[in-house]
């Protein structure tokens, strides 16, 4: 049986990618994903080499024969979401794709299309097998992208037979956050002891909460307030989350992302025993019965 | 004028720019953009009032005249309504409000109510800012109805700043759409060009002049100053890697109250900003 961990944050910045990474680093038999998909990092460090591409559609979109329309303007009008302006031309960044116009239109004149939406990669790097993305610029349907990664390093580890997928989530609440966590086995957040560490913190733990995922919390340049570090353990704790890292304030992951390494692959030191000292733990609650 | 600061990369200092800048230029409206995780006010502490809840139309589908036919499924794009052997049923997060169920059921059994997924709240802080912010709910997923309705809120008048979501998808374009310019942030690590590079691609996209601060300068590696120079990205700022301003930063403070010389500095970026930002017809 895979067992599934997502590492999320809801603040950006705060060190998903660098933590999961060496997570990938360290684990015996794993399938990597990075479901960060409209900006995607992890292939900085992990050095993909792709093996397949597959298009990716995402909604479609509306487009007018102008030959056939008749400039009724009923499509502009039943259109909710303001996409088919008065020149009764589709605007692509607006249209969601529901297909409203297609079904009021009475010369037949819209048609839906396929809208290639971005790729999806399934790749080999020197820890395992990787599933990743790229999403078109603008596009609406990240949270589906996310659901093709996560399809897509299933599928990964049920060829190579691997136990764990490691999926490096991207940072919000919204649509592309709950497609990286719904139905996995583990939350791990990363935060930090900033007010806007905090104040993310606890609308993502609203979020897994909601969701009814066990979660764990890593606290990420813990010394650059202790202060708020105290008080993200009192949070922690009044919530039942456990906190398996604290990790110190220090450049050891830009160094490390500079030579394109991994924290615990490019040196030794506190930050990266510290890291791997949180694997140890993560893996006890990822593989509880 | 209409200014979006905006970056791929999350956590590079896109709300310590907004609030700042915000903060050394006098009479300003602040726009929080990032409904997932609204941020400006955590440096502003303004006691926010409720503007308006954002409401999404959502079917409602009446039991007696519905027939479990199934057109309202077979037609909806996003998957929201599902048949049952029971009849239809509904998935409201996954709604985005269309309308195609009303128009397809042929025993007109589906009206519509309204949903709240989000809330636009406003205040005024430090004499100077009117700060306006959106907050999309726990468990909701579509962040862009909550930006569009904020922008929407906001008066046409005087001088915006717009904080935008981080990122490239849909909640970034709702953020960027009709502003005058665009300020990326970045950091000058390999993330940060990496992601950097995105967000150009975007702006570039949508045809919005553009510049770029350097966050956390000294950090990394010069590949971004070399990036902008060959691609002709002018360099607005570049903020230093201090653990002064990281540590001001970590307890809510905005660093130009304590380090006031940067006011006159993003004074005169917004002067630079003003002059690069081409003269529209009819102005």
């Amino acid at each position: 049986m895979t067992r599934q961990i997502t590492v999320i944050s809801g603040k950006g910045g705060t060190g998903k990618t660098t933590i999961s990474s060496a997570f990938a680093s360290l684990a015996d038999d794993v399938v990597i994903a990075d479901c960060d998909v409209d900006a995607a990092d992890m292939h900085l460090i992990m050095a993909p080499e792709i093996l397949e591409t597959k298009d990716f559609y995402g909604l479609k979109v509306a487009s007018i024969d102008p030959d056939l329309c008749t400039a009724c303007g009923i499509c502009e009008r039943s259109c909710r979401f303001g996409a088919i302006g008065p020149d009764l031309h589709v605007d692509v960044y607006r249209c969601e794709g529901c297909a409203v116009c297609e079904y009021v239109c009475p010369s037949d004149a819209i048609t839906m299309l396929d809208r290639k939406a971005g790729d999806v990669f399934t790749s080999m790097t020197r820890f395992g097998p990787m599933a990743h993305a790229r999403l078109g610029i603008g596009e609406e349907a990240s949270g589906k992208l996310v659901s093709a990664v996560r399809d897509a390093a299933t599928e990964l580890a049920l060829r190579y037979n691997k136990s764990t997928i490691i999926i490096d989530g991207p940072p919000g609440t919204g649509c592309s956050v709950i497609a990286s966590i719904t139905g996995v086995d583990l939350v791990l957040i990363v935060t930090e002891p900033t007010v806007s560490g905090m104040h993310d913190l606890e609308r993502v733990s609203e979020v897994v909460e909601h969701f009814r995922i066990p979660a764990l919390v890593c606290i990420n340049k813990s010394n650059i307030n202790e202060q708020n570090t105290n008080r993200i353990l009192d949070h922690c704790r009044s919530r039942q989350m456990d906190v398996v890292g604290i990790l110190p304030y220090d450049r050891t992951p830009t160094d490390a992302m500079l030579v394109g390494k991994t924290v615990v692959e490019y040196v030794d030191n506190d930050f990266s025993s510290g890291v791997r000292a949180m694997w140890e733990k993560v893996q006890k609650y990822l593989f509880a019965e | 004028m209409k200014i979006a600061i905006a970056s791929g990369k999350g956590g590079t200092g896109k709300t310590t720019v907004a609030v700042n800048l915000a903060l050394s230029l006098g009479e300003v409206q602040l726009v929080d953009c990032d409904v997932e995780e609204p941020n400006c006010n955590l440096f502003l502490r303004s006691d926010l009032e409720k503007y308006q809840d954002v409401v999404l139309p959502v079917p409602r589908i009446d039991g007696n005249k519905c027939t479990h036919c199934g057109k309202c499924a077979q037609f909806c794009q996003y998957n929201a309504i599902a048949l049952l052997s029971s009849g239809p049923m509904l998935f409201p997060q996954l709604c985005h409000g269309c309308g195609g169920c009303i128009l397809v059921c042929p025993e007109s059994a589906i009206s519509e109510d309204g949903r709240i997924t989000g809330v636009i709240e406003r205040g005024r802080v430090y004499d100077t800012i009117n700060l306006w912010q959106g907050k999309l709910f726990i468990g909701e997923a579509m962040a862009s109805p909550v930006i569009r309705q904020l922008k929407s809120s906001i008066g046409e008048e005087g001088i915006k700043i717009i904080d935008s979501p981080p990122g490239t998808a849909c909640p970034v374009i709702a953020s960027l759409k009709d502003v005058d310019y665009c300020v990326l942030i970045t950091e000058p690590t390999p993330f940060g060009l990496n992601d950097l590079v995105l967000a150009v691609e975007v702006v570039r996209q949508m045809g919005i002049p553009f510049g770029v601060i350097i966050n956390r300068h000294g950090m990394g590696d010069d590949r971004v100053d070399v990036y902008c120079k060959a691609e002709n990205i002018p360099v607005l700022m570049r903020i230093p890697d201090e653990r002064q301003i990281a540590v001001l930063y970590s307890e809510g403070i905005p660093f130009v109250t304590q380090m006031t010389e940067w006011k006159e500095r993003f004074r005169k970026m917004f002067g630079d900003i003003v002059s690069q930002i081409p003269v529209k017809e009819g102005n």
